[in-house]
């Protein structure tokens, strides 16, 4: 419902010229930066876009890890995942951010979410590398620092079982921003943004290495935690862990995560 | 050393050209052997378990004589699952987790991931002051520690052994600190998520003052012994060079992105734990006296007086815990903190007879309050987070994802070893072979925080 909101909402305030006025830009320190460019000069109703409500990734029952037998009780008890999203304050740069990336590509983003302080764009992959792009290049926008990227497994988002995060910083503009992509599992590519981002370049081949999400354009996808010649993701929730039954006084200890253990 | 055979080789494996291998002091002879066929190019392979390497780092070298064509370093030697391990274990035992990562400045690491729970558990301004202060003093003490065996390694791969054993002096002394305060030299896990796991010992203050009278002695002694040193001086200066471009691109942050000038630190530009309230300078190198920036030289400058502005703050705290005695040191929401107050016994576990006292003799409830805590945790509120701070090394983070349960869903450690390794290449290309120890030590990679 949220997901088709952001790029069909064509830009309400697109003509006019308001010159907002951007806090962050000023709270921000730095060494004698130029900060004019900070202003965003498109008119910003980038707040009305942002959709508002939580983004539900899992309905699950009972208190107990999956695969347990539960006597307990509780097991009609239905609990709903959610992914919370507050939706973009109006005050701060947030707004001047998605405003000026919907300025210059439209359809940029799938969701934005805001949450706990943190800005979070859901880019659609065949974006992906144009979004980042703009994001680095422009002198508004200007995420010229990548510090990391990882990847995150959720099996029950449907057709998005795979997400990779790539966690931006503007030190130009002190501001941090999450750029979220999604694929799903049975076509786990993403277009790498190594050329973009060169420090990409080893955390790509570890998202590779831990979940088998294939970068594409990536110059050397290649494994560099797990020996060369391993088998399976290991960071995949449906990955064991150990798997190594221990055995002790007659009975066997199974492995952690067969044990049953609260959720 | 042998020529003839690869003895690593799988049998019938075909070896491209002449294999030497090196079994210890005959590297003279291999010299000799390959002048003569000094159209050739040799590839060594430096590690993974060389002296210089600061733990399991390989890297492969292609050299022409003794200048370094290519270099691509191999890392994963050290990877230990600790990321999918967290993953079966309660929010709090992820503190001892994490604290293994990079073993040289644990407290960072647990610093980062409870900054990052504590974010998405909402009570980031619910952390008592006092916890605060001892979070700021731990660190701090920590980046002296971390500092003192990058300088000491880095010296003693150059041949100065007296920077190595006097820096590991001074360590030990910080590490006794440690010890008596979360019973550990090491791997503390006494960050938590809520505030810390203990507070001082009655003795603390104490020996937090006769620690930074030491450091105020001893400090000073690395500035003689290196600064002005022709030998140091000759090794570092112009080593290992990366201009900010470089940085940007590769993702390089702490002293090595300071070392090009540009003063980023995140204590000063993105403050926690309330780092702005404390008087200190964040250390960028100023180019002076026609020295290159953007070395190794720079780099071990930087440390250097990072040592002192840390020692600063550090007094600070001093001070600050002083005045807050008795003060509580973890979130006081029962539903998050731990029920016990402990405190370090003589055997250097943790322990608190008040609390056994109250759960086994007066309080059923509290008893069960207790068996629910430990054993399954607490919930954290589904989302995610990434706190940055300003660990020795550079930026550290934690990407915390939670599902709304009483488990870590996700938990990625953003190490700057990680990003720094990358600009391993664009230092040492076209350099001397010997000159890559220095740059190499430089950037001060811990691979227990590459790896994971």
């Amino acid at each position: 419902m949220s997901d088709d909101k952001a790029p069909d909402a064509k830009l309400p305030g697109e003509q006019k010229t308001v010159d907002t006025h951007v806090e962050g830009a000023d709270s921000a320190p730095g060494a004698g930066l130029e900060r004019e460019d900070a202003q965003p000069d498109e008119a910003l109703d980038a707040v009305a876009l942002v959709p508002v409500g939580a983004h539900v990734i899992e309905t699950r029952t009972g208190m107990w890890s999956a695969g347990s037998g539960d006597t307990s009780g509780y097991g009609r008890i239905v609990h709903t995942v959610e992914i919370p999203n507050e939706g973009l304050p109006s005050e701060g740069w947030y707004a001047g951010v998605v405003g000026r990336l919907l300025k210059l590509v439209p359809d940029a983003l799938v969701r934005v979410v805001f949450d706990r302080g943190e800005l979070t764009f859901f880019v659609a992959r065949e974006k992906l590398t144009e979004v980042m792009g703009q994001l680095r290049d422009d002198a508004q926008l200007r995420f010229e620092f990548l510090p990391s990227v990882s990847g995150v497994n959720y099996p029950s988002d449907a057709g998005a079982e795979l997400h990779v995060a790539y966690h931006l910083q503007s030190m130009t503009h002190n501001r941090r921003l999450r750029v979220e992509t999604t694929c799903p599992d049975d076509d786990p590519h993403v277009p790498s943004v190594t050329p973009l981002y060169p420090a990409a370049d080893w955390h790509e081949r570890e998202t590779f290495d831990m979940f088998g999400i294939v970068f594409d354009g990536h110059p050397h996808l290649t494994r560099i935690l797990m020996p060369d010649d391993w088998v399976g993701f290991p960071q995949r929730k449906d990955y064991p862990l150990g798997g190594i039954p221990v055995e002790y006084k007659g009975t066997t200890v199974p492995p952690p995560d067969q044990r049953r253990s609260y959720r | 050393m042998s020529t003839t055979d690869d003895f690593y080789a799988q049998p019938g494996e075909e070896t491209e050209g002449t294999v030497y291998t090196a079994m210890g002091g005959d590297w003279a002879e291999i010299a000799a052997e390959q002048a003569e066929r000094s159209d050739e190019i040799l590839v060594i392979n430096m590690g993974p378990q060389h002296p210089s390497t600061h733990g399991v780092l390989r890297l492969i070298l292609e050299c022409d004589g003794e200048t370094v064509l290519s270099i691509r370093p191999g890392i994963g030697f050290l990877h230990t699952g600790i990321e999918k391990n967290m993953e079966y274990r309660t929010w709090t035992q992820g503190s001892t987790f994490v604290t293994r990562m990079d073993y040289v400045a644990p407290i960072f690491n647990e610093v980062a991931y409870c900054l990052g729970v504590e974010r998405l558990l909402g009570i980031e301004n619910d952390i008592p002051e006092r916890a605060q202060v001892l979070r700021v003093l731990m660190m701090e003490l920590n980046r002296i520690s971390s500092h003192l065996v990058c300088i000491g390694t880095g010296g003693m791969e150059i041949g100065a052994l007296t920077v190595m054993t006097i820096g590991f002096r001074e360590r030990e002394m910080i590490l006794d600190f440690f010890e008596a305060v979360t019973g550990l030299r090491m791997n503390h896990a006494y960050i938590r998520p809520g505030g810390v796991a203990t507070d001082l010992p009655e003795t603390g203050i104490a020996q937090l003052r006769e620690l930074i009278a030491w450091l105020h002695k001893h400090l000073p002694e690395y500035a003689e012994f290196c600064n002005e040193n022709p030998i140091f001086k000759m090794r570092m200066i112009g080593i290992g060079h990366q201009d900010l471009a470089a940085c940007m691109a590769l993702g390089v942050s702490g002293p090595v992105l300071r070392s090009t000038g540009y003063d980023w630190d995140l204590r000063k530009q993105q403050p926690y734990c309330g780092y702005e309230t404390y008087d200190f300078e964040s250390i960028a190198w100023k180019p002076t006296d026609g020295w290159a920036p953007s070395d190794s030289y720079a780099r071990f400058r930087i440390r250097l007086d990072e040592m002192w502005e840390s020692l600063k703050i550090v007094e600070q705290c001093a001070d600050r815990l002083e005045s807050s005695r008795g003060k509580p040191v973890m979130v006081a929401d029962p539903k998050i903190a731990w029920p016990a107050q402990l405190a370090v016994g003589p055997d250097g576990q943790g322990n608190s007879h008040e609390h056994i006292k109250h759960i086994m003799g007066e309080s059923m409830e509290a008893l069960i309050h207790h068996f629910k805590i430990v054993t399954e945790g607490f919930r954290v509120p589904a989302g995610q987070a990434y706190v940055p701070i300003e660990s020795p090394k550079g930026e550290i983070a934690c990407h915390v994802v939670s599902d709304g349960g009483t488990r870590p869903f996700r938990v990625h450690m953003r190490d700057p070893g990680f990003n720094h390794l990358q600009s391993v290449p664009i230092q040492c290309e076209g350099g001397m072979i010997s000159d890559v120890v220095v740059a190499v030590g430089s950037l001060d990679p811990v691979m227990g925080g590459v790896d994971r």
